[in-house]
């Protein structure tokens, strides 16, 4: 008993005697004076965060591998952290850090539209812009929001994909996740006007929801195939739905003679644009996401632009871009992945 | 060991001179070099470390947020310390914040006033404590089996509630209040409530003839009935505070966030109860002070939050975390066994000595 008490006490006065001397009781540095609110700063100081949903997502890896590119290229200092799941609260811990550390920008991908707002006001109060990607908060949290895709750009790529693969002629249906997801249906309503306006002779014979659960979508593909023996091709706006289509399509006797498109992502997809089941299917770029991104936070910090509408700055590689409605920059077109160029990704 | 607990009178020392092993030191030595006052300690040294070594660690903003961010943790550990100190653990705290929560949005969404909202979320979290207290206390099951199931079943009921949806249009008045700061010192508000909380459970742990059964139950339960402490009522009073303090932990996170969410503050009991056994409370009950839990909960915080300023990625700081909680834990038997060791050493020392003394030359 003694021995470890002695023990104990000679450990604590070590410590002790350790963290005086270790501190001093001095303040540490911040490093350079902070970049202010905006005005000042320049490419020197560029300081860029990025915050995607959570770290290890192989669609946010490549999305800021993008920005990566994009801020080494401004001669900025980059940098990636995030929660290890998706939630808003454990964000909000990242965005309170970067503030703290005057970070010239933040570039977010919102777990909540509405629960990491307070914490993004206090950052812009201390003078970070702010960013979001891919998923935006309400907008007033925010000085830009970067679109990865317009819903007509999504409806019109797939719709023209399918056609052009049928021969714009005959039997498609659409395989879509739950029957209650806004998104879906907002582009299944456009798929079908652009379906009346430009594809007259393309008949959409049936809809069938695959709640984006795999089996549950490969059972409804098989379905489809019964129930309409002169389908002729199917789009699954979903990356879990064309997944799922695909398998069944691949080992079914209808491989190559019923076409498939959606928005897919080419690690899923890789396999079956190789062994011929699909030919081409669409997804945004992240990497161009997280690169014209980036471009945008740069030009806020600087103050060449505030996030007001008919802004307009310069994207590296990207181009122009300008600020629309509700400060919103629209990456553009879905990219087509097919078998020329499916190889350059990996997400 | 040097932590020593006054009702467990080991003697030591042998024949005439019995001595209680809790009075053995002087009462600075008794108060000093605990486990607790260890954990305390290493907190006041990482926030020195980090106050001089990582950059904006010094501003109070990092006060702020740290306190904040612990807020919910803070709370909930009062009364997951007594849970755990009688033996038993309670898994469904962060699904009774959810519920909490959900309950709260969902009643405010139909124009139900907020105090009233906040009243009914806290009754909801009580029904959800004398449940768990109920099944764990009076029918006798295993704690770890019954809030495994209510985990899941409090948090089923949350996310159906809501559904995928989001309430967030909260009054402003009331959500900027959960993040308010006393004055300019960084220290927030809401650590007023929480300070109060923190005394009143202290008080009844350590000096009510309640708290002395809260460890008894955790040393011997069968003692404990036998000396007239009702393991039943203590069990089910502790599930039912727990649960009061998680929907009040629920309450105050959907304030926080402006964000009422079926899936709110998913998986933080486990964060709950690493601090707990980080503060140095035993698992298998009967051991463990409110002050090293609030330790232990500040410990991690400041620890995370300056590795974040550092800029060190979550995977590592949880690396950190995890290790430390680790060597916590295994400090405990392996202090005990090296006490027992040499305490025994020293016994057959006596042993070989006496009987010299005393045959007859």
């Amino acid at each position: 008993m003694r021995t470890i008490t002695r023990r104990t006490a000679v450990f604590g006065a070590t410590a002790l005697t350790i963290a005086l001397a270790v501190t001093g009781c001095s303040k540490a540095s911040t490093g350079d004076s902070p970049s202010g609110s905006g005005t000042g700063g320049g490419s020197k100081n560029l300081n860029i965060v990025f915050i995607p949903k959570n770290l290890g997502n192989p669609y946010f890896d490549a999305s800021d591998a993008g920005g990566k590119t994009a801020v080494e290229e401004l001669g900025g200092k980059y940098s990636q952290v995030g929660p290890q799941t998706a939630s808003p609260d454990a964000q909000v811990q990242y965005i309170n850090t970067a503030a703290q550390q005057h970070a010239s920008a933040i570039v977010i991908s919102a777990n909540d539209p509405k629960a990491i707002g307070d914490a993004l006001t206090q950052a812009k109060e201390s003078g970070t812009k702010v960013v979001t990607f891919d998923s935006d908060t309400d907008p007033q949290y925010r000085d830009i929001f970067v679109n990865q895709a317009s819903p007509e750009g999504i409806a019109k790529a797939q719709v023209d994909g399918i056609a052009k693969q049928i021969g714009d002629k005959g039997e498609i249906a659409i395989l879509s996740a739950a029957a209650n997801a806004t998104n879906q249906n907002a582009w299944i309503a456009l798929m079908k006007k652009d379906l009346a306006a430009d594809h007259p002779n393309v008949k959409l014979v049936d809809t069938v929801y695959g709640n984006d659960d795999d089996q549950t979508s490969f059972d409804k593909t098989a379905a489809l195939l019964q129930t309409h023996p002169n389908l002729k091709g199917i789009i699954s706006p979903t990356t879990v739905g064309v997944a799922a289509a695909a398998r069944y399509l691949s080992t079914s006797d209808k491989k190559g003679k019923v076409a498939l498109t959606g928005l897919g992502t080419p690690n899923q997809m890789k396999e079956y644009v190789k062994d011929g089941t699909v030919k081409e299917f669409y997804l945004w770029n992240p990497s161009d996401l997280g690169y014209l991104a980036a471009y945008a936070a740069a030009a806020l910090a600087d103050g060449s632009i505030t996030g007001k509408e008919g802004d307009s700055f310069k994207a590296g590689k990207l181009g122009d871009y300008k600020v629309g409605a509700n400060g919103e920059v629209l990456l553009g077109d879905p990219t087509a992945f097919n078998s020329s160029n499916i190889d350059q990704f990996n997400f | 060991m040097t932590t020593t607990t006054a009702q467990n009178p080991t003697p030591v020392g042998s024949g005439a001179r019995t001595q209680y092993r809790a009075y053995a030191h002087p009462w600075w030595r008794r108060l000093l070099l605990t486990r607790e006052a260890a954990v305390i300690a290493l907190v006041v040294i990482v926030a020195m470390w980090a106050y001089s070594n990582v950059p904006y660690f010094g501003e109070t903003d990092t006060l702020k947020y740290l306190l904040l961010d612990s807020t919910t943790i803070l709370l909930i550990a009062l009364p997951m310390t007594l849970v755990i100190v009688t033996g038993e653990i309670d898994l469904s705290v962060a699904s009774v914040v959810g519920l909490s929560s959900a309950t709260m949005g969902l009643l405010h969404e139909h124009g139900t006033g907020m105090a009233l909202a906040c009243v009914i979320s806290l009754l909801v979290g009580v029904v959800c404590g004398a449940f768990n207290g109920f099944l764990v206390g009076y029918v006798g099951l295993p704690s770890l089996a019954v809030t495994i199931g209510t985990l899941a079943l409090y948090r089923g009921i949350a996310v159906g509630l809501l559904g995928t949806t989001a309430v967030t249009d909260f009054p402003k008045d009331w959500t900027s209040k959960a993040s308010e700061v006393i004055g300019s010192s960084g220290i927030p508000v809401v650590m007023v409530p929480f300070a109060v909380l923190a005394i009143v459970f202290v008080l009844l742990l350590h000096f009510t003839p309640f708290g002395r059964g809260v460890y008894d139950i955790g040393l011997s339960t069968e003692a404990a009935t036998f000396s007239g402490v009702s393991a039943k009522r203590t069990k089910l009073v502790l599930f039912v505070l727990t649960g009061a303090v998680s929907a009040l932990a629920g309450i105050y996170f959907t304030l926080r966030y402006g964000s009422a969410r079926g899936d709110n503050a998913n998986g933080l009991e486990l964060q709950v109860i690493a601090a707990v056994l980080l503060g140095g409370v035993s698992i298998f009950g009967g051991r463990g002070r409110l002050p090293g839990v609030i330790a232990g909960v500040l410990l991690i915080g400041v620890l995370s939050s300056a590795l974040r300023l550092q800029g060190v990625t979550v995977n590592v700081i949880s690396i950190i975390i995890g290790l430390l909680l680790v060597v916590s834990v295994i400090s405990t038997p392996v202090l005990a066994r090296v006490s027992d060791l040499v305490a025994r050493r020293r016994r057959a020392r006596r042993a070989s000595s006496v009987p010299q003394s005393v045959v007859p030359q």
